[in-house]
């Protein structure tokens, strides 16, 4: 299981075998074949009623069509594994055993002009807005748009520390969020708590969930591991249902307090933030101060978690990743390194949580389903396990993304005016996802960077690194 | 005889089955405190469970494994969970297939193998986080610690490399060193010579006896390469089936017609025969 790296046969003749005609053939017309079978069912016939009678009208022509471009596409990605770019952009066995270059990684090169740049971005995201659009008012879509794709980004650091640190293959991230989002709710409504308070509460009850949750699970590995944390998302989200009388059931929570400028209200009267700081007042600066709120959350999470990493405790965590065995062997206690984990990751969530329910002023179990999850693992595994500003570049491309396409409206003219090019959202987030796989399986920025250096900074090869989960 | 006057390992009627095979049977024997014991045996003769039951990452079916610390105070192992066999038992090991941690460096390594005392030196985390307490000298002085050993094992220029990318013999090294970092009484070495060539190998004799003599660690050794377990041990304890066959002194365990007819696999008749004609 742990062999060192040694060449294996197998795998340098798959990387460098030659583009064979026949074999591509036949394989694409297999593919062909399959693509038949599953359109008969789907696409052969069409169900057209007229009156009361419904009609089966046949389409073979289109099946046809469909599986040649698919036994084309087919042919062409055989085509393109075999060329000599893919060769180079997967991670070869021969790669893994290759001495590390001097030269700066991948990695080096993106840390060291993306994190100033986007930390630039980042602060002065609002003003540029602002600028852009001439007025506050305008700019509410884009400073809405920011708090959201920051909201992720932080989710996804979290989320992070369990997945890409630990090896943890956590699916039931959003359980986390959504105990933050209600701890808030529940707390300012019923005790009249401010924001400030509930923070960290909902922090701590979330890691204390976390905890709740990793205890089960500690002795599962892999799958199974991930089974039960998606479970766990589920039981939570049911709780929050059914609960009716704490949680208002399906109808969620509604009139949570608005968040305060540290107590001064985003009020238009009296003893309001515009009057206090004698601005003309604006609903955007709420909006504003949201942005910066969950900017410094985000920020504080990626301080935290780099911090972590090079402490004792992130080293356990990312030795767990890399072999528990051996962990067990040199004297760590495996249990708690894993609940700490789960315990950290699920509190930045709870704050994320938090932060959730005070911008949105409302809270409803909907906000927590499965896909929010996935979504939130999708951008740590995208992003590349472990990396910090591959997550917040994933996150901008996963959450930004879709809202481009919502502004694509020239594409009506090409393809008529029935065409919403966001339909074809979740089609595009699977046909990156794909793509992702092939050029770059270990995510954007798959270098692991070391905790310390006695010499020189050298990046680890993504492909030396494990993934661990369990 | 050393080993039982002044023991550092007390291993007593050890037993371990899986369901049905007796994988280890009723086995007594002693390392001695400074000794390196050697334990061999043909393959499958059940070595690799011995070391699993003494470095608890298996529960004994039977038995009792008795470590003795230097102030003659007992502690037995096998009721500890596995993880405070180091910690509390100081006793480290290396295993048969390496197990580094491939993706960190080889500081990093020899680091995380210092987790526990790091660990109290950032005051679990929560000082260390906020960047007070004593957590920067523990870590300068852990990286000390690993560069002695980098400097013993002849690690210190691949020190920044990934531990996956060094070779066989430097990961067989590394894994040595690593687990001398965590300031073991016992040393356990799952057959360290394995893969590794003639030179490499009698440079891991040389590391071997200098960690007995500059550190004052026991040692306990599966080994089959003779060689090694000729030239360094002081003791070897031969297993075959899960039971002990012979207990001694090199030359004495060399010439038991048990052991060889172990090795070469003959039945007790035919030992004489074929101790003749090797000439033993
Ligand atoms: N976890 C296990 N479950 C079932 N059987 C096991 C287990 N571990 C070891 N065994 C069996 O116990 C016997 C002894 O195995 P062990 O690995 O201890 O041998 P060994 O002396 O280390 O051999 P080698 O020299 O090949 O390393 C073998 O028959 C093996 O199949
Ligand atoms: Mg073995």
């Amino acid at each position: 299981m742990n062999a060192p790296s040694i060449t294996t046969a197998g795998q340098t003749q798959a990387v460098t075998r030659a583009f064979d005609l026949g074999a591509a053939l036949k394989d694409s017309l297999k593919t062909a074949l399959i693509m038949l079978g599953l359109s008969i069912p789907i696409l052969a016939y069409k169900t057209d009623q007229s009156g009361a009678d419904l009609f089966l009208t046949p389409r073979w022509g289109l099946v046809a069509i469909i599986c040649a471009i698919v036994f084309g596409m087919r042919l062409v990605l055989h085509a393109f594994t075999a060329s000599r770019a893919y060769r180079q952009a997967t991670p070869s066995s021969h790669q893994a055993t290759e001495p590390v270059h001097a030269e700066p990684s991948a990695f080096q090169h993106v840390s060291k002009f993306a994190i100033p740049f986007f930390l630039g971005v980042a602060l002065c995201f609002p003003v540029i807005i602002y600028l852009i659009q001439g007025g506050l008012n305008e700019s509410r879509y884009w400073v809405d748009l920011g708090i959201l794709i920051l909201t992720y980004v932080m989710l996804g650091w979290g989320l992070n520390i369990v997945v890409g640190l630990a090896g943890l293959l956590d699916l039931g991230y959003v359980a986390f969020y959504a105990v933050g989002a209600y701890s808030y709710a529940l707390l300012s409504t019923t005790f009249g708590l401010s924001f400030w308070i509930c923070l960290p509460l909902a922090g701590i009850l979330a890691a204390f969930w976390g905890m709740i949750l990793g205890f089960p699970v500690l002795r599962l590995r892999g799958d199974y591991l991930a089974i039960v944390t998606l479970a766990f998302g589920e039981i939570v989200r049911l709780v929050l249902i059914n609960w009716v009388d704490l949680t208002n059931g399906g109808a969620g929570i509604s009139s949570i307090p608005r968040a305060t400028f540290f107590g001064i209200p985003f009020t238009a009267g009296e003893g309001g933030f515009a009057q206090t700081f004698g601005l003309e007042f604006n609903g955007m600066h709420r909006i504003i101060f949201l942005y910066y709120l969950i900017l410094v959350l985000a920020l504080i999470t990626n301080f935290v978690t780099m911090r972590l990493r090079k402490l004792p405790v992130g080293r356990a965590w990312e030795a767990l990743r890399e072999d528990e065995i051996a962990c067990r062997s040199l004297g760590i206690n495996t249990t708690n390194t894993k609940l700490t984990a789960f315990a950290i990751g699920a509190m930045f969530g709870g704050f994320a949580g938090s932060f959730f329910a005070v911008r949105q002023g409302f809270v409803s179990p909907e906000s927590f389903n499965f896909l929010e999850s996935a979504i939130i693992l999708a951008i740590v595994v995208l992003g590349g396990m472990g990396s910090q500003i591959g997550v917040a570049i994933a996150a901008i491309v996963l959450v930004g993304g879709p809202e481009i396409l919502r502004n694509l409206t020239f594409l009506q003219a090409i393809f008529g005016s029935g065409f919403d090019p966001n339909e074809y959202r979740l089609l595009l987030f699977g046909a990156g996802m794909v793509a992702m796989m092939v050029w770059r399986p270990r995510g954007l920025i798959s270098e692991r960077e070391p905790s310390v250096i006695l010499k020189e900074r050298k990046a680890i090869s993504g492909s030396l690194v494990k993934e661990g989960h369990g | 005889m050393r080993w039982l006057q002044d023991p550092i390992l007390d291993v007593q009627h050890l037993t371990m089955r899986f369901g049905g095979l007796v994988a280890v049977n009723d086995l007594s024997f002693q390392a001695g405190r400074g000794d390196i014991t050697a334990l061999i045996g043909p393959n499958g003769a059940g070595k690799t469970t011995v070391f699993n039951c003494i470095t608890g990452f298996y529960k004994p079916s039977e038995g009792m494994v008795a470590l003795r610390k230097p102030d003659g105070s007992h502690l037995l192992l096998e009721r500890l969970p596995g993880y405070d066999i180091n910690w509390k038992g100081k006793v480290a090991r290396t295993f048969q297939n390496i197990r580094l941690f491939s993706g960190m460096t080889v500081l990093e390594n020899l680091l995380v193998a210092q987790h526990n005392p790091l660990m109290i030196a950032s005051g679990f985390t929560f000082l260390g986080i906020l960047g007070i307490g004593g957590y920067r000298k523990a870590e300068k002085e852990a990286i000390e610690k690993a560069k002695y050993w980098l400097e013993k094992a002849r690690l210190m220029h691949r020190a920044d490399d990934p531990a996956g990318d060094l070779p066989y013999g430097d990961q067989r090294r590394l894994e040595i060193a690593r687990a001398m970092c965590t300031d073991p009484l016992l040393l356990c070495l799952d057959e360290p010579a394995a893969g590794l060539n003639p030179r490499e190998s009698l440079e891991l004799n040389e590391l071997l006896l200098s960690i007995r003599k500059d550190n004052g660690t026991s040692i306990l050794l599966i080994e089959h390469d003779m060689s090694v377990v000729m030239q360094i041990s002081d003791h070897v304890v031969v297993l075959d089936y899960g039971t002990k066959i012979s207990d001694g002194a090199p030359v004495e365990v060399r010439n038991d017609p048990k052991v060889i007819a172990a090795y070469l696999g003959v039945a007790d008749e035919e030992v004489e025969k074929v101790e003749a004609e090797i000439g033993a």
